[in-house]
């Protein structure tokens, strides 16, 4: 199908594209790989009238190190992020999620801040930024401000960004030392997770120390199964990994779809954090 | 209208184009290279992947004012004075399709594999052409062409090496 009309504006610098959206009002659409944006113009679910490519503002692609913490330029491909030595380095679950994302033409031009910003709980990376304790920095007309994981996914694809903010970059404390796996259960190849489990674990003699797991598709936003976290702690085999991986719906609102109902999901997350947690503690 | 030149398979094009025109109906509508099907509205199908300054990417997913100054690589641009690359021979020879629909962008997303990874085994062919659907075929021979346009086999060759779901080597036997 063909996408409805719009104007089109390329800036060159990340105050350009905020002055753009900002005259816009709320009426813009931010295009950065428009593997999420061309979908939805195509299908007539989006009417903006103004597109804004920030595809090519130098500076906001590629990976680096601010201390303990990496850096990830919005604009980084997926395609980028899972080759990215630092990224498999400090941030491995990111790296090994990014790969189950779609197929490698979309991972070709698709990028983490478009995917962040597209806000879609049933995508992979919120809930591994989420779980990462990752931190989004915005650049507005009043400046830059950084905005933690836990308070950036607002509502279904609803993000914390007001309509003249750009997101431009991704701050992910380094993982170093945790292990960690993505749990992704979907129908066929490149198709939605219908529940997917992004887990963390420090393993401290032998017993799990900490454990993080993040939910993608179990309500409107990426959910940290928090209950199950707190249980994990301690947890120094399969059976009490199982006892507190039966936590991991809890508080959770999951929706019906063709593909699962909320009790299927419900059951998902259950099994999806056990095996995760177990393959990244090492203990699967 | 916004003006972009683009090249596309060795020939550089200037146009004004509306900025919702996609690159698919670009490369079909204004230039008349129809070897790049259309296939769904979906994103799904790949039928209409091209490389984009080297990179697969789905033409249907891109709009033509983003490829403003980047070279595109249709299928129609791999043949050579009428001689076919290797991996077009391929698919040819091992049957790699029925309808033909698919196969542009099979052949275009399975370049892209084997720039990368120009020995993959049959697992790492069907995840690099996870993108990208055929209705016919059942994907036995496109595996076997991209296979055999990495030297590996020529489908009545040595046997395959694979893994199964619990990860554990198998060996599928390959027959032409």
């Amino acid at each position: 199908m063909i996408p409805p009309a719009f104007e089109y504006a390329r800036p060159e610098t990340v105050e350009e594209a905020v002055r753009l959206l900002a005259e816009a009002g709320d009426e813009a659409k931010v295009l950065a790989g428009g593997q999420s944006l061309l979908p939805l113009l195509r299908l007539r679910l989006a009417f903006p009238e103004l597109v804004v490519d920030v595809g090519r503002i130098p500076g906001l692609r590629g990976v680096r190190e601010d201390g303990d913490t990496l850096v990830i330029g919005a604009l980084t491909t997926h395609h980028e992020v899972i080759r990215d030595p630092l990224v498999r380095r400090h941030a491995g679950l990111l790296a090994a999620a990014t790969a189950t994302v779609a197929d490698p033409a979309v991972r070709h031009r698709g990028t983490l801040g478009g995917s962040l910003a597209h806000a879609d709980p049933a995508g992979d990376l919120p809930a591994v930024v989420l779980a990462l304790d990752g931190e989004l920095v915005a650049a507005g007309p009043e400046g830059r401000r950084t905005v933690p994981a836990r308070e950036f996914f607002v509502d279904y694809l609803q993000s914390a960004l007001s309509p003249d903010e750009l997101l431009i970059e991704i701050r992910v404390p380094k993982a170093d030392g945790w292990g960690f796996h993505y749990e992704k259960f979907h129908r066929v190849a490149q198709s939605w997770a219908i529940v997917g489990v992004a887990a963390l674990v420090r393993r401290e003699d032998g017993r799990i120390a900490e454990a993080r797991v993040g939910l993608t598709n179990m309500g409107a936003t990426p959910l940290r199964a928090s209950a199950a976290e707190t249980a994990l702690a301690g947890a120094d085999g399969p059976d009490p990994v199982r006892r507190a991986a039966s936590g991991a719906a809890e508080g959770t609102r999951p929706g019906q779809d063709a593909s699962a109902s909320p009790e299927y999901r419900a059951h998902l997350a259950r099994v999806l954090t056990e095996r995760a947690v177990l393959t990244a503690a090492g203990m699967g | 209208m916004t003006h972009i030149t683009v090249n596309v398979d060795g020939t550089t094009y200037e146009d004004d184009v509306e900025p919702r025109l996609l690159l698919a109906h670009y490369l079909r509508d204004r230039l008349g290279l129809t070897g790049t099907p259309i296939g769904c509205d979906t994103s799904n199908c790949g039928a209409c992947t091209v490389e984009l300054d080297g990179a697969s990417a789905k033409s249907c997913s891109v709009l033509a004012v983003q490829a403003d100054g980047c070279a595109v690589t249709t299928v129609q641009g791999l043949a050579r004075n009428g001689e076919l690359t290797a991996l077009q021979r391929a698919f040819h020879e091992q049957h790699g399709l029925q309808c033909g629909y698919c196969t542009p962008g099979m052949i275009m997303a399975a370049r892209d594999l084997l720039r990368e990874n120009p020995h993959p085994t049959s697992d790492e062919v069907r995840h690099a052409l996870e993108g990208n659907l055929c209705r016919c075929t059942g994907y036995q021979n496109i595996v076997r062409a991209v296979l055999a346009a990495s030297g590996q086999q020529d489908g009545s060759g040595p046997a395959d090496r694979t893994r199964d779901a619990s990860g554990q080597q198998v060996t599928e036997e390959v027959t032409a």
